[in-house]
């Protein structure tokens, strides 16, 4: 006789509940649902808890908790999504965000103080200083090729300045975004902070919702629909977006050398990155010594087979290894490289030669693990060449001559810049991190991150004692007045001082 | 019908031939535009006069020796403005160049406003051209004279291939849009504001927002009630009203407006006259449809008139009116008003006057009016707005060394000063290296190691009260 089925009990009945409720809410992003976030996050804005210094430092603590406590599974989603291996997990990930949690730590008292600024003679009465507020709830939308980066970084910031937040991370890397949504709540304030996911088509409904700040990472496409949604409300935005970042490599340059750090930069994460060089204008004296050289380094870096390395990433989804196997396919000739496979997404170090400008490779984004090499005969076609274009997030240039260096920083325009090596310009705390043009606009990292999730208020406390000088200012105007006002006031271009009597 | 797009081209052009990088070029168009005002006074008050009846006192002040100065204190720095920003570096990249290089976005785009026509045209473009940009600059139609003027005297002053003026109204502007540009510098209101932004967002052109909204002032009852009422009634009335940052309604006990409003009218007599009509230092409403706009309100408040009220139409002329018994959902609280008119609405308390405030769009300024400092601090603190002065109007704008600029509704990016030639320039970071120490970078190439990992991590990590190492 079979067993009877034993009645269910409110317990699990309960916990079935649960699992199916967040379930559904991490696979589908619900208008109603994000409303109700922001209204919580607007009345958890409101109770004033987050402009104390205390509470700030407690969430960011909290968050490097989080990813100590946490790093084997962060290590095993990041895996799992792109089959990062731990050593770029954990340093261009864990620690990258753990050093801004820090650095913020670090400074808030100091970024938190008023800035006393110059004063004029007349002003010297009152106290003129610029504090900062944090702007209100705000939206930040991470990307997805180094999902716990670009989205705990910008949420340093965030939480730093004193705002709420709501997070969004990419739902195509799905296991990170499933991790930071259990685990947020966990370490952080769960009234102030929420994360969300959800698929393309939910963005635009999220859009529709009135925030302070929207931050964006991700494609030149959506940032233009991100920005066209917050005119509408004329919120503010912060948007870092991909494109082609070139890299000149001249033949005044240690080839070696150069080959190193460009190999390293353009195949950690299998090339998925927004910062890594997206092709190389090789001078034609170099690149046959270059194509060597990153032979050479790729063998060093992977081995034979680059397939059987733990050291090497994978594509993260189907759709994005069919749009780099096309490029591939339709672009010069595979010069290192070439091998492909389907089902495990993966596509090996590849380096493209005899590429023109036509070329499908050398007019999209390649986002995967290909470095085209076009040919330049001088620094000058390398430097017009890139004008031609859209100013990059990135611009790169190897080579020994400083003047090469200095000319090509001096007529070109990008978002960052590095000479002699790579992606280092993005992960410095110091230093702000952002795009121009068509890359973005608005940056980050750092105090950056401080000063774009503020507001930075200007103010000046008078009192009434200065009346025995402002009086001039008053109606009924006269001529005599006016000149002495005229010229108490004026700026002289010999003296330093500044006076303006009103 | 110009071609914008040619304009534009132009422009584009001039600025590929890197004319606009050197200082020297940047300060002698700056130096320009200082001769252009000081040559020009006379014709300048005169335009001003026609459109807006400006005292000459107000033009000279609020216009002219603003312009200047700022062209002056950008020429004074902008040596030390253009200089690239080293940065701290880590130990690890000690034998590296790190540091942040101030690079002009291109050509851009300046729509200013007619209240103050030339300080909101020029003082953005004293910024553009500090930080090495070509300009579109396009005056307000509103302001006929003025912006005529601009038209007739900028290109006679400024370098031609690198500054272009643009006239004409809604549907110029919209057109003018519809062009590439690397920034675009708005002065305005808000519904404008936002057809800019969406024609920004089509090529991704960052923008600055300096609008409006409604200001409010606090007058709390620890305050000099002679002092508040002379400063609320200049920084309400100068320019007859129409400033953005004028205090636009005030917030006070009962108590305290029973003692303010014998103040106010006091003031308004010692400014302004008997009769403000034949007074020579008050201004007039730009057109006839602000003028209706402003006494539409009027009428259909539901508060009272207690000082003024008086309208003539022929001189588009307001008197300076206080309203008072208004109701937060009373038609002159539901816009920014723009005119000659300080309503007055009555709290029981700072509590209320905060949550009153809260409850409204953020505001461009925010003015205290008291003696005790623990409320200065507790409303500075509790509330939000662009800026924020205590015991004063308008002044927050006037020191060089504040942003200006707004939040939320009020506004996007700040200018003025050192914030004008940031808001036109990249700020691009660059790292210089060499090939030297490739054995340090060895720890950083694959194949990765948990022991390279280790070593890697004791060099590259923040601690907390300790140094950056990377």
């Amino acid at each position: 006789m079979l067993p009877s089925p034993s009645s269910p009990s409110p317990a699990r009945w309960f916990r079935t509940l649960r699992r199916t409720k967040s379930t559904e809410q991490s696979s589908k992003l619900s208008l109603s649902v994000c409303t109700e976030l922001l209204r919580k996050s607007r009345e958890a804005l409101a109770s004033g808890r987050t402009l104390r210094e205390e509470f700030r430092l407690s969430q960011l603590e909290a968050l490097v908790r989080m990813l100590v406590e946490n790093e084997d599974e962060f290590v095993d989603v990041l895996h799992k999504d792109l089959h990062k291996p731990r050593f770029e997990t954990v340093l261009s990930e864990l620690i990258l965000v753990k050093n801004e949690a820090l650095f913020a730590v670090n400074n808030l008292k100091k970024w938190m103080n008023p800035e006393y600024v110059a004063r004029s003679l007349v002003t010297s009465l009152d106290e003129c200083f610029v504090v900062s507020e944090p702007l209100g709830v705000v939206l930040i939308i991470g990307s997805w090729s180094s999902p716990v980066q670009l989205n705990l970084v910008p949420l340093v910031g965030a939480v730093a300045a004193g705002n709420c937040v709501i997070l969004k991370p990419s739902e195509i890397s799905s296991h990170t975004t499933e991790l930071l949504q259990r685990l947020i709540p966990s370490y952080l304030d769960t009234e102030c902070y929420h994360v969300i996911s959800g698929g393309p088509s939910d963005l635009t409904d999220l859009l529709e919702l009135k925030f302070d700040h929207i931050f964006y990472t991700g494609s030149r496409a959506t940032g233009q629909q991100v920005m066209q949604a917050a005119a509408r409300s004329l919120t503010p935005v912060t948007l870092v977006l991909g494109g082609k970042n070139p890299c000149y490599v001249d033949r005044e340059c240690d080839v070696g050398i150069a080959a190193q750090r460009i190999a390293w930069a353009r195949f950690h994460n299998a090339g998925q990155s927004d910062v890594a060089p997206d092709f190389v204008l090789c001078h034609t004296d170099v690149q046959a010594r270059l194509i060597l050289a990153l032979r050479s380094c790729l063998l060093q870096f992977y081995g034979p087979e680059p397939r059987h390395s733990a050291s090497f990433g994978r594509l993260v989804n189907a759709e994005l290894f069919t749009h780099v196997r096309d490029l591939v396919l339709a672009s010069g000739k595979v010069a290192v490289g070439g091998e492909m496979d389907e089902a495990e997404k993966y596509i090996a170090p590849t380096v493209l030669t005899d590429v023109l400008e036509s070329d499908p490779a050398m007019q999209q984004e390649i986002r995967g693990p290909v470095l085209p090499i076009m040919t330049v005969y001088s620094a000058d076609e390398a430097i017009n060449y890139i004008r031609r274009k859209e100013k990059p997030l990135c611009l790169y240039v190897f080579s020994s001559d400083r003047k090469v260096i200095s000319n090509m920083m001096t007529c070109t325009s990008s978002g960052s810049f590095c000479a002699n090596d790579s992606v280092l310009q993005s992960m410095m705390v110091v230093l702000p991190f952002g795009g121009v043009g068509a890359s973005g606009m608005g940056s980050y990292h750092g105090r950056c991150s401080f000063n774009t999730f503020s507001h930075r208020k200007s103010c000046v406390l008078r009192n009434t004692r200065v009346e025995c000088v402002t009086y001039l200012r008053y109606p009924p105007y006269e001529d005599r007045s006016l000149s002495l006002m005229m010229w108490a006031s004026s700026l002289s271009r010999r003296s330093q001082a500044w006076c303006q009597i009103l | 019908m110009s071609d914008y797009g040619a304009i534009v081209q132009k422009l584009r052009d001039s600025f590929g031939t890197r004319k606009t990088r050197p200082a020297e070029f940047r300060i002698s168009q700056l130096n320009s535009i200082v001769t252009l005002l000081r040559e020009n006074e006379g014709p300048i008050v005169e335009a001003l006069e026609r459109d807006l009846r400006k005292p000459k006192f107000e033009t000279m002040i609020s216009e002219i020796s603003m312009a200047i100065n700022e062209a002056n204190y950008a020429i004074n720095h902008l040596a030390s403005w253009m200089k690239p920003e080293h940065v701290e570096k880590s130990l690890v990249m000690k034998f590296d160049e790190c540091f942040i290089r101030k690079e002009p976005l291109g050509v851009v785009l300046i729509i200013g406003a007619w209240n103050y026509p030339v300080q909101l045209v020029l003082v953005p473009l004293i910024g553009a051209i500090a930080a090495g940009n070509c300009a579109v600059v396009k005056p307000s139609e509103l302001s006929d004279s003025t912006s005529s003027l601009l038209t007739e005297l900028l290109p006679k002053y400024l370098d031609q291939s690198c500054f272009s003026v643009v006239c004409g109204g809604a549907k110029e502007t919209t057109e003018l849009l519809e062009q590439r540009f690397d920034h675009i510098f708005y002065t305005g209101g808000v519904s404008v504001a936002r057809s800019v932004m969406r024609a920004a967002s089509c090529h991704l052109t960052p923008v600055t927002l300096e609008l409006g909204g409604k200001s409010p002032a606090l007058v709390e009852g620890s305050c000099d009630v002679t002092a508040t009422a002379r400063r609320l009634v200049w920084a309400r009335f100068f320019n007859a009203g129409q400033s953005c940052v004028a205090p636009d309604y005030v917030l006070c006990s009962p108590e305290t407006r029973r003692l303010l409003l014998p103040a106010l009218r006091d003031c308004i007599t010692q400014l302004y006259g008997t009769e403000p009509r034949e007074s020579r230092d008050f201004g007039r409403i730009i057109n006839q449809r602000h003028f209706e706009r402003i006494r539409d309100l009027l009428s259909n408040s539901q508060g009272r008139v207690e000082i003024g009220g008086e309208t003539e139409e022929g001189e588009r002329y307001i008197a300076p009116t206080v309203l008072v018994d208004v109701s937060e959902s009373d038609p002159v609280m539901q816009e920014e008003i723009f005119g000659p008119v300080l309503p007055i609405l009555t709290v029981e308390s700072l509590e209320e006057a905060i949550n009153f405030i809260n409850r409204r769009e953020k505001p461009l300024a925010l003015y205290l009016y008291t003696g005790d400092s623990k409320v200065v601090t507790k409303v500075m603190e509790c509330t939000s707005s662009g800026g924020f002065c205590s015991n004063d109007g308008l002044v927050h704008m006037t020191v060089i060394t504040l942003p200006f600029g707004g939040v939320g509704s009020s506004g996007v990016g700040r200018y003025h000063g050192r914030f004008s030639f940031d808001t036109f320039s990249h700020q691009r970071s660059c790292v210089l290296r060499g090939f030297g120490l490739e054995w340090a970078n060895q720890l950083r190439y694959p194949p990765y190691s948990e022991q390279k990992l280790e070593r890697l991590l004791q060099a590259t990590q923040e601690r907390k009260w300790s140094c950056t190492l990377l």
